[in-house]
């Protein structure tokens, strides 16, 4: 394998491992601190899609320069994204958290009812977002053409990554996320309504993953069943990653996607499709609580 | 008659379709050491996780300053001047020794402001004070689960079980700590050796199957041998 080939997986690898891994840290914090785990979690990634694509179209003619009308079609996307996360929290999951089975149904049904909802309004065809101006060309990278806007991906996903670290190691929200993941009953005891700290992670995590909707639509196309695959490798990443551990989302999306690339390049992609499951079957084998992963406490 | 700081009326509490709590009262005056004495699965854990509300009370009252609080939830029960101290200690694993004590803060400067208390009863928690909670041993974690309970502006600490599975050496210089801090702050014990917690106690209580049996001064019980052999299964 020549250098400009390794280069080149890599960065496809790492291409699709920020968008798997946007969708998956909300997914796991959202599990971590608060034991629900979201369904509706891959429709969330959807709406993110969707009003991304609709805020363009609907700006078309009034802004011409698209690369302000990308900006805020993600920007839409994932304020979306955020109010339906609170608005699902809030009014569903709320009266529930003491139900897990309930949790679990009224996700289900509302991966149906959104789905169902977006093809009533957009239709099942498929439609395509464009790619901004600045963003449609590609890049040589060791005599190798790249397509700009992956690499817009990966900066996307590390740009992300170092604001949720900020947010999670350096503020009092991020304190108290961390150590709810840990122990909730014990933040409540020392004085933290931590029912109020809820409603903002289920929002930050659905807007992480509208995010995700929104910046992959011109990568991947929209359709409404487009965040169900997204949500079943999520999943798979987040066990891999550890259950409430933003950097093991990280980590376990960029380890499951290079191993998928180089599975894909190497032996087939049959093989490469396999490389999720069995990647998280080791992990479990080794390590049952995923590689960054803590034992959880009292509820 | 002077309003104990804390007291419960006919306490009765369930876990799941288990009655743990089958009757508890009793009372703590400001200032004292109050113990909670009992065997193994008496309700004394219980009784602290239902003065808190992390295990609410379906019957009874529990009073703070003579108001009821058992329908309020954890954290305005914690809110109200009351730290808790729970039988694992529960430091948080991923937060450093700094981060558990700001965790505690309810108004900004707080640490600061008992930083002559908390590292006078615990020196050693400023040496360790960037190590995360996970990479202290049993000991220095019990020292940080109280003096994160000092943190804020409380006037009540409810300690469960504070010497459990800690090496000789660490419990007496622990109740001595305790002995000195309850010089600054009520506390409510819970402590299954009788020995230790006569060295810190003023009053007790006995549980026995979710039942208050007993209540006394400690001089008193130490010295009433058939109570304690009746109710505490030793001399």
């Amino acid at each position: 394998m020549t250098l400009d080939t390794l280069i080149s997986i890599i960065l496809q690898g790492l291409t699709l491992g920020m968008l798997y891994f946007l969708t998956a840290s909300g997914l796991s914090l959202i599990f971590g601190l608060m034991d629900v785990l979201n369904f509706a979690h891959g429709s969330i990634f959807m709406i993110g899609a969707y009003v991304a694509w609709v805020t363009t179209e609907a700006l078309a003619g009034s802004l011409p320069n698209s690369d302000a009308r990308f900006a805020l079609a993600l920007l839409a996307g994932t304020l979306a994204g955020a109010g339906l996360g609170a608005l699902i929290e809030w009014a569903g999951i709320r009266p529930l958290y003491k139900r897990p089975i309930f949790q679990v149904l009224l996700t289900l049904g509302l991966v149906f009812v959104i789905n169902e909802t977006v093809k009533l309004l957009w239709k099942a065809d498929i439609h395509s977002l464009a790619r901004p101006a600045s963003l449609a060309g590609v890049l040589m990278i060791l005599d190798r053409p790249f397509p700009t806007y992956r690499l817009f991906l990966i900066g996307l996903g590390l740009v992300v990554l170092a604001a949720m670290s900020v947010l999670l190691r350096r503020t009092r929200l991020g304190m108290i996320i961390r150590a709810g993941v840990e122990n909730g009953e014990m933040v409540q005891a020392l004085g933290i309504d931590v029912r109020r700290v809820f409603t903002l992670v289920f929002a930050l995590g659905s807007a992480l993953a509208a995010l995700g909707g929104a910046a992959a639509a011109p990568f991947i196309g929209l359709v409404p069943t487009m965040g169900m695959d997204y949500q079943l490798s999520a999943f798979a990443v987040v066990v891999i990653g550890g259950m409430g551990s933003f950097a093991g989302s990280a980590v376990g999306a960029v380890l499951v996607w290079l191993g998928r690339a180089f599975a894909d390049y190497q032996l087939s992609p049959l093989v490469a499709r396999a490389t999720v499951v069995g990647l998280m079957a080791l992990v479990l084998l080794v390590k049952p609580t995923g590689l960054f992963g803590v034992k959880k406490g009292g509820h | 008659m002077v309003t104990p700081l804390l007291a419960l009326e006919d306490v009765h509490t369930f876990i799941g379709q288990f009655h743990i709590l089958e009757g508890v009262s009793l009372t703590v005056p400001e200032g004292q050491v109050t113990v909670l004495l009992g065997r193994n699965g008496a309700g004394k854990t219980t009784t602290l996780r239902s003065i808190m509300g992390l295990s609410p009370a379906r019957h009874g009252r529990i009073l703070w300053q003579g108001q009821p609080i058992q329908a309020l939830p954890a954290h305005a029960i914690a809110r109200l001047g009351i730290g808790y101290v729970p039988e694992d200690r529960i430091v948080f694993g991923d937060l450093t020794v700094e981060e558990n004590l700001r965790l505690a803060e309810r108004a900004k400067g707080d640490l600061a402001r008992h930083a002559d208390l908390i590292f006078g009863l615990f020196p050693d928690l400023k040496r360790l004070i960037h190590l995360r909670g996970a990479q202290l041993s049993g000991g220095q974690q019990q020292m940080l689960a109280i003096a994160r309970a000092l943190v804020p502006d409380n006037r009540l600490l409810l300690i469960d079980e504070p010497t459990k599975g800690l090496a000789p050496v660490l419990v007496e210089s622990l109740m001595a700590t305790i002995r000195r801090l309850s010089e600054h702050i009520t506390v409510l014990l819970v402590e299954q050796n009788l020995l230790l917690a006569a060295e810190v106690g003023d009053t007790c209580f006995i549980l026995e199957q979710g039942h208050t049996v007993y209540s006394g001064h400690m001089a008193e019980l130490v010295n009433d041998k058939a109570t304690v052999l009746r109710y505490l299964g030793a001399g």
